[in-house]
């Protein structure tokens, strides 16, 4: 709900008749959208300032989920940083951050999802595809005549030979 | 037969992607079915020295509805709600989330109350833990205190009498 606020910008551009206008809104509404995001972390360790940013990169947000959580200007993405700031400057590791969301969350605040019986397909499927397309090309040109197969034989020349004298003659 | 093959292909991606357009992509799996309720004890809304926990809707079923007065799909839901209480076929908590409790009463006020009790979740921690990410929430919550089912979005008259319903029912006929 809370990614209303590029929406809302949107909105209010309609029905203004000046482009260049409308533009500039946008592209303000844009930035005024992505600058929300921004906190001021404190870490006691850069290490650690570096892991948490990382980690807020492959979450998703569940309300924007098309956002990480890095991104996001949704109310719950700033409570789970929040929750993650937390976890991280408390020494704790990068596991312990992910199980406490996926534990609430399951799987889906994984923009990368583990390997599980029900994502395998996930994971392997563009190599099975690449591999079935690369056996059927295969196929098929094994199936096309080669260029040995055009040539003509020995009877088929002489037969050739005749009628070409037969032509002329 | 030449045909064949591609037709096949063709076929199975479009049973995938019609399968794929049938999902709700807002709708999260959550990962709590068939686990305890998680633990909490939260002052009440209408009452701040009194607390509530899952404790006390154990031994029944019971539902839990996280809801909240700035939520615009919990306006829309609340008369299923109240209509729901009045049948008296199973008790409503409510579990008000990221809340004042000014504007939580007065909501109450206004729109009639079916919860028998909310907790105050002012800070969304609870919420959280609950794996809350969309206001209105509904929990079906078996005797022993499972999470048997959850349904994300406001409540409408359909999905109480198609889906909530006849859970609670085998919920309740089930001995505990």
């Amino acid at each position: 709900m809370m990614c209303s606020t590029r929406l809302s910008s949107v909105r209010q551009l309609q029905g203004s008749p000046f482009t260049i206008r409308f533009i500039l809104l946008f592209l303000a509404g844009l930035f005024a959208g992505s600058a929300l995001a921004v906190e001021v972390r404190q870490f006691d360790d850069p290490a650690k300032q570096r892991r948490y940013e990382n980690l807020i990169e492959e979450l998703r947000c569940l309300v924007c989920q098309n956002q990480s959580l890095a991104d996001s200007d949704a109310d719950l993405a700033k409570d789970l940083r929040d929750e993650v700031y937390g976890i991280i400057q408390s020494g704790q590791s990068e596991q312990e951050a992910v199980r406490f969301l996926t534990d609430r969350y399951g799987d889906f605040v994984l923009y990368r999802p583990p390997v599980k019986p029900i994502t395998v397909l996930l994971w392997t499927g563009p190599v099975l595809i690449l591999l079935a397309v690369a056996l059927f090309l295969w196929k098929h040109q094994r199936q096309r005549p080669t260029l040995a197969r055009l040539e003509l034989t020995d009877e088929e020349r002489q037969r050739l030979e005749r009628l070409k004298k037969n032509l002329e003659g | 037969m030449r045909f064949l093959i591609p037709l096949a292909v063709f076929l199975v991606m479009v049973i995938f992607l019609a399968i794929g357009l049938t999902l709700d992509p807002r709708e999260v799996p959550s990962p709590f079915i068939g686990k305890p309720a998680p633990a909490f004890a939260l002052p009440q809304v209408a009452d701040a020295q009194k607390t509530l926990a899952p404790a006390d809707f154990k031994g029944q079923v019971a539902l839990v509805n996280v809801w909240a007065s700035w939520c615009v799909s919990c306006r829309q839901e609340h008369p299923v709600l109240v209509e729901l209480a009045k049948r008296k076929l199973v008790p409503i908590y409510g579990l008000n989330y990221k809340d004042q409790r000014e504007d939580a009463l007065a909501w109450l006020d206004r729109y009639g109350n079916p919860y028998t009790a909310s907790a105050f979740d002012a800070d969304g921690k609870t919420g959280i833990d609950w794996g809350v990410y969309g206001v209105p929430e509904t929990f079906v919550i078996d005797r022993a205190g499972i999470i048997r089912h959850k349904f994300t979005g406001p409540i409408t008259p359909e999905i109480l009498e198609n889906t909530l319903l006849p859970l609670i029912r085998q919920l309740q006929g089930s001995p505990s």
